[in-house]
């Protein structure tokens, strides 16, 4: 494929007076692994939601693949698409939270099949066989039929991830995925979003994991203020960070 | 002479009225329950996720219904649709303001169980790409209903009390029946305890069937 799988030009974003996201240029190439850091209040997570509509946002294009995002502007006039269009292209990204938020009332397996029959339209048992190979994937087919509850907040992340993957987006957004997790589950959840980065899926990953940053993304981006700080491949920026925010925000860190 | 009846050779006596009155009772709850749970359902969504203007009217027609005695609004119902050029038969009357009642209450209920459900919920079905409907039917609704179903039976059971007062504009429903009967035989005691045996009947049944529900949605 050529051209940037997704191109975010001039995004302005506010919340009521408040302006988050002060003017945000990003274009991301098939198969990059974006990792987003910054301070608390930077703006990462308003950013990914932006890009799937689950925030309204006032100034700016985001593209995928071309195609506009959420907008139309036609004739100097923006108006926001038809709610049926914004599904529609809602699916072309995957999302995973860092509240997990699966549906508690199903099964693992029905979470992760619920949006193959309904937006895939696919059948019950094209929609299991696809579920059951994800939870397979992210190791956890055995537990196909426990209910959120009855999982462990790890597997409760694979599940959501599984879930977001099985709709064969084509940006995964995480946010934060590990941040809600005990220490110990931390690593189970790391490990299938590097599968999947090893595989080839383009990322933006909102990370507070530095290490994991550093040994999985193409690229940083280092949001402050509202604003993309400093951006680059991990190596340089956190070996010899160009602006006096990155420096401290990188020792302020924890690297572990 | 006969001797006197016996209480049961009354109720015998008394069978179709009575039943006809139950008949009646049931099938005015029944048609309040059902109208008002559709109408109460689509102003809970209105008023969770309605426009500014949409929650206002939804949320003025909601409290003035809610602040009205449901007595009030079965003699408005049938006395003042009437002059108003609006015919309907006391029956009927009665049925909308049920079910205008039902509604109100419904409607309060399904918005408390709406805006109790984790943000997060809506917004994990958004991103995986389904509409608003089909988000409600799959992943809001269900929860929804869990949360309200006590409530939901609560209103049920109060829509079937609330009948009684039909019996004011004349419906004759088990009430009316069962005071018509007992100005023939004398025997008032008798026949109320019947008839709050079976008011009590109806309400049990719904109660049994809200519990059967309960189970089914509730968590494996
Ligand atoms: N729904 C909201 N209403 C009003 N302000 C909001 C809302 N959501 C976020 N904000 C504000 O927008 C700014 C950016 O928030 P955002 O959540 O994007 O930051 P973040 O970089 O993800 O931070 P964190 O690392 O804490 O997750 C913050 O100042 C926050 O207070
Ligand atoms: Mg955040």
């Amino acid at each position: 494929m050529h051209g940037n799988l997704l191109e975010i030009h001039g995004l302005h974003k506010r919340y009521g007076s408040v302006e988050v996201l002060k003017g945000v240029d990003c274009n991301v190439a098939h198969g990059e692994v974006i990792s987003i850091i910054g301070s608390s209040g930077s703006g990462k997570t308003t950013m990914l939601r932006c890009v799937n509509m689950l925030e309204e946002f006032e100034g700016g294009t985001i593209r995928i693949d071309g195609e506009e995002i959420g907008y139309a502007t036609a004739g100097g006039e923006r108006r926001r698409k038809p709610e049926k269009e914004i599904a529609r292209q809602r699916a072309l990204t995957g999302m995973a939270f860092q509240q997990f938020n699966l549906f508690p009332h199903m099964t693992a397996l029905q979470n992760v099949t619920l949006g193959l029959r309904l937006v895939k339209k696919m059948s019950r048992e094209e929609s299991q066989a696809l579920g059951e190979t994800w939870l397979d994937r992210v190791g956890l087919l055995s537990r196909k039929d426990h209910y959120p509850s009855g999982l462990s907040g790890g597997q409760q992340q694979r599940v959501a991830i599984a879930r977001a993957i099985a709709m064969s987006p084509r940006l995964m957004l995480f946010d934060e995925v590990t941040s809600a997790l005990d220490p110990e589950l931390v690593a189970e959840v790391l490990q299938v979003v590097r599968s999947l980065a090893d595989d080839g899926m383009t990322m933006l990953l909102v990370t507070h994991e530095m290490r994991f940053a550093y040994e999985v993304s193409s690229r940083v981006i280092f949001m402050n203020q509202g604003r993309i700080g400093e951006e680059g491949n991990p190596k340089m920026m956190f070996a010899s960070p160009k602006t006096e925010r990155l420096a401290e925000f990188l020792k302020s860190s924890r690297f572990d | 002479m006969n001797p006197p009846a016996t209480f049961s050779e009354l109720v015998w006596l008394a069978r179709w009225p009575l039943l006809y009155g139950l008949g009646t009772t049931v099938a005015i709850s029944l048609l309040a329950i059902i109208g008002g749970t559709v109408l109460g359902t689509l102003l809970g969504l209105v008023l969770t996720y309605g426009s500014r203007a949409s929650r206002f009217g939804a949320r003025l027609y909601t409290d003035f219904v809610r602040g009205t005695p449901v007595l009030v609004l079965v003699l408005a119902s049938f006395y003042i649709l009437g002059v108003a050029g609006l015919d309907l038969s006391a029956f009927q009357a009665g049925v909308l303001a049920l079910t205008v009642f039902c509604s109100s209450h419904v409607g309060e209920v399904t918005r408390g169980a709406l805006q109790s459900i984790h943000k997060g919920q809506g917004e994990a079905a958004k991103a995986i790409g389904l509409t608003f409907s089909q988000s409600f039917r799959h992943v809001l609704g269900p929860q929804a209903l869990r949360l309200a179903l006590p409530a939901l039976i609560n209103t049920a059971v109060e829509m079937v009390k609330a009948s009684t007062l039909l019996s004011v504009i004349g419906v004759a429903e088990l009430l009316l029946r069962t005071q018509e009967v007992i100005s023939r035989t004398f025997q008032s005691l008798e026949f109320y305890l019947l008839a709050g045996f079976l008011y009590f009947a109806v309400n049990y049944a719904i109660e049994r069937l809200g519990r059967y529900v309960e189970r089914r949605t509730s968590l494996a």
